[in-house]
């Protein structure tokens, strides 16, 4: 286990650093959750609380990555936002304003690939402009855009079952922007995708998200995922859900897959292995010893 | 040395070589078991027919007696000093032998109605195919909403599930003599059980099939926006659209089997009075050539219709249809032999 001092060195900021999440500070708050209480009645009669007075706030165009042990409610907090589920207490606020129930204002990118199976790509991303009410024609202008962002033009004709994961995960992610939404919600949206094509939606996403005016609430259980995206990393702890920890990314941009082995990526993610995995020895079941070989230990 | 692949093992679908071969057998071996037990005269051939009556005197040529009786007849025609009769084994009449049959499917077309008043082969086709469509095609008209409904809301499916699944167990011919009073003898009592026949299995079947639509769309299609009305018609709707369409493929069959009922209700008309008919006149070999004329009609219209399934669903998953590797196969042996 790392001595407390190191584990603070990400609390040490370089001035450049402090600047940047001064500034970021200054930006107007898009998205305020209050004091956000979830429970779920269990079949025992029995009330389980999912997130307990949940308090933060996202500034414009930030990047924040919402990590944590399963069960910390990550998943109800972003339904929450979504507007896809009722907080117990609390409120959430979109520019200032409470929110109820889903609104494109909030777009959404999940887990599964959640593509209309049998709507080409290009007439997925127009859905959300053609609920708007926008005309068919201007709305197949923009999707257009859309699609030539994510790089994924050439297959507007294509249906999603002929795509690839991280090609369904690319158009999810135009067909949540087109409506301009004010944030985006992702529900680990690269979570299925094996480690290559991961790394490269996340190479992606940064790109997309530098030339959209759009916040990002991102959850992820990968911690260097949760690093390399984000400016804060808001861990929450589980039983129930709680803020844990606010932690200021001090890893400069553009990030790059190099900067994995920069001190600064070093500092934080100790911290977050500290603040994640002793929560796992503590809550992981001792499993009993039972000797199924009668061969020697020659085996480590 | 290599190992040849197996192709008969658990969940593994065979070459579309050895799909074909399957496809055909499925076919030949019924068929075969036929052949053997028409044309091989020490196979089953209970009867004699009789082809000399020598000096018996109720025998006549061609007619159909038992074993026991023929050799009784002879034996007692020898002991009063008369000739023996011959005859060669032969089949009961209500088995004809498959080139009979074979015959009989363009007999059956070709022969003119006995009576003035009856109907020609293709004429009663013709009616009873009409009586199907009307049937179906009504049934569908409200039981295809309706089960779309019942599936997407909960409240809707509790109002209706429990008397449709009430109504279902009641047979629909039980229905026939009450359609008859109600709607006359001719054509509509006829539609009316078909419908009834199909109707209700068709609301249960439908919303079964719409309930099963996945939440996670639902969800999407909010997030970007979608209203109530827009979730019914673009979300869940197109989402079980390819499902729906098979769905009405299978209740389709079911109308058929409903269609022997329902045409004997008030005046027996359609392809069942022609089977009817002509088993009075124990034309058997036209029985069955009007049997397999109905087997055909069903396959062919419900291959034809996966057939247009497949050109309008484009996003559809593409898997081997036995028709198209059928048609593949014959295109490629078309292509060697030029």
């Amino acid at each position: 286990m790392s001595a407390p001092t190191q584990a603070q060195d990400y609390l040490r900021q370089a001035p450049a650093v402090a600047e940047r999440f001064r500034r970021l500070k200054e930006r107007p708050v898009v998205l305020e959750v209050r004091d956000l209480t979830r429970s779920f009645p269990t079949a025992a009669g029995k009330e389980v609380t999912a997130l307990r007075n949940l308090a933060f706030a996202a500034h414009r165009r930030e990047f924040t990555c919402i990590i944590g042990p399963s069960g910390c409610g990550k998943s109800t907090l972003i339904r929450l936002l979504a507007g896809l589920d009722e907080p117990t207490s609390g409120e959430v606020l979109l520019d200032g304003k409470p929110v109820s129930g889903p609104c494109p204002d909030r777009g959404m990118v999940f887990q599964g690939y959640t593509l209309f199976p049998w709507l080409t790509v290009k007439r997925n991303v127009m859905f959300g402009l053609q609920m708007a009410g926008m005309e068919k024609g201007q709305a197949e202008a923009e999707a257009l855009q859309w699609l030539e962002l994510v790089g994924l033009i050439k297959f507007k004709d294509a249906y999603p079952a002929q795509l690839s994961g991280g090609m369904k995960q690319r158009v999810a992610i135009a067909r949540a922007l087109a409506p301009n939404p004010r944030v985006l919600l992702m529900d680990e949206p690269f979570g299925a995708l094996d480690a290559q094509t991961r790394s490269q939606m996340q190479h992606h996403l940064l790109e997309i998200w530098r030339n959209v005016d759009v916040t990002i609430l991102f959850i992820t259980h990968d911690l260097d995922e949760a690093i390399y995206l984000a400016d804060r990393i808001l861990v929450l702890k589980a039983h129930p859900g709680e803020v844990q920890e606010l932690i200021e990314v001090p890893v400069p941009r553009p990030r790059h897959p190099a900067q994995t082995n920069s001190p600064e990526f070093l500092a934080v993610r100790r911290r977050l292995e500290e603040l994640i995995h002793p929560r796992l020895e503590e809550t992981v079941e001792k499993l009993p010893i039972v000797r199924l070989t009668k061969a020697g230990d020659d085996v480590e | 040395m290599t190992r040849r692949p197996r192709w008969f093992a658990v969940g593994k679908e065979p070459s579309s070589r050895a799909r074909i071969t399957l496809g055909l057998l499925s076919f030949l071996l019924p068929l075969g078991i036929w052949a053997l037990v028409s044309y091989v005269p020490w196979i089953w051939h209970p009867l004699v027919r009789v082809s000399v009556p020598g000096t018996v005197e109720w025998f006549k040529p061609d007619l159909l007696v038992e074993h026991a009786v023929f050799n009784e007849e002879n034996a007692k025609a020898v002991a009063a000093g008369g000739t023996a009769a011959t005859g060669t084994p032969a089949n009961p009449i209500f088995l004809p032998a498959p080139h009979a049959v074979g015959r009989a499917l363009w007999t059956a077309f070709a022969t003119p109605p006995i009576l003035r008043d009856e109907l020609w082969l293709h004429q009663s086709l013709w009616l009873s195919i009409r009586t199907i469509f009307w049937g179906f095609a009504l049934s569908s008209l409200i039981g295809v909403p309706l089960g779309i409904l019942c599936g997407a809301y909960p409240p809707v499916a509790r109002l209706t599930e429990p008397v449709v699944d009430f109504v279902r167990y009641m047979p629909a011919p039980a229905f026939g003599a009450l359609a008859v009073a109600v709607l006359g003898i001719y054509g509509a009592p006829k539609i009316a059980v078909i419908f009834l026949g199909t109707f209700f299995q068709q609301v249960l079947v439908i919303a079964n099939t719409v309930r099963r639509h996945d939440p996670a769309l639902i969800e999407a299609a909010q997030t970007l926006g979608a209203g109530p009305r827009q979730l019914l018609l673009r979300v869940i709707v197109p989402s079980c659209l390819i499902d729906l369409y098979n769905d009405q493929r299978i209740l389709l069959g079911w109308a058929w089997t409903y269609l022997i009922v329902a045409e004997v209700v008030g005046i027996s008309s359609g392809i069942t009075f022609f089977i009817n008919q002509q088993a009075k006149y124990r034309n058997f070999d036209n029985v069955y050539a009007a049997i397999i004329i109905i087997g055909v009609i069903g396959l062919v219209t419900d291959q034809g219709l996966a057939f247009i399934g497949r050109r309008i669903f484009p996003w559809q998953v593409r898997r081997s249809s036995r028709l198209r590797a059928f048609l593949a196969l014959l295109g490629r042996k078309g292509g060697q032999g030029v």
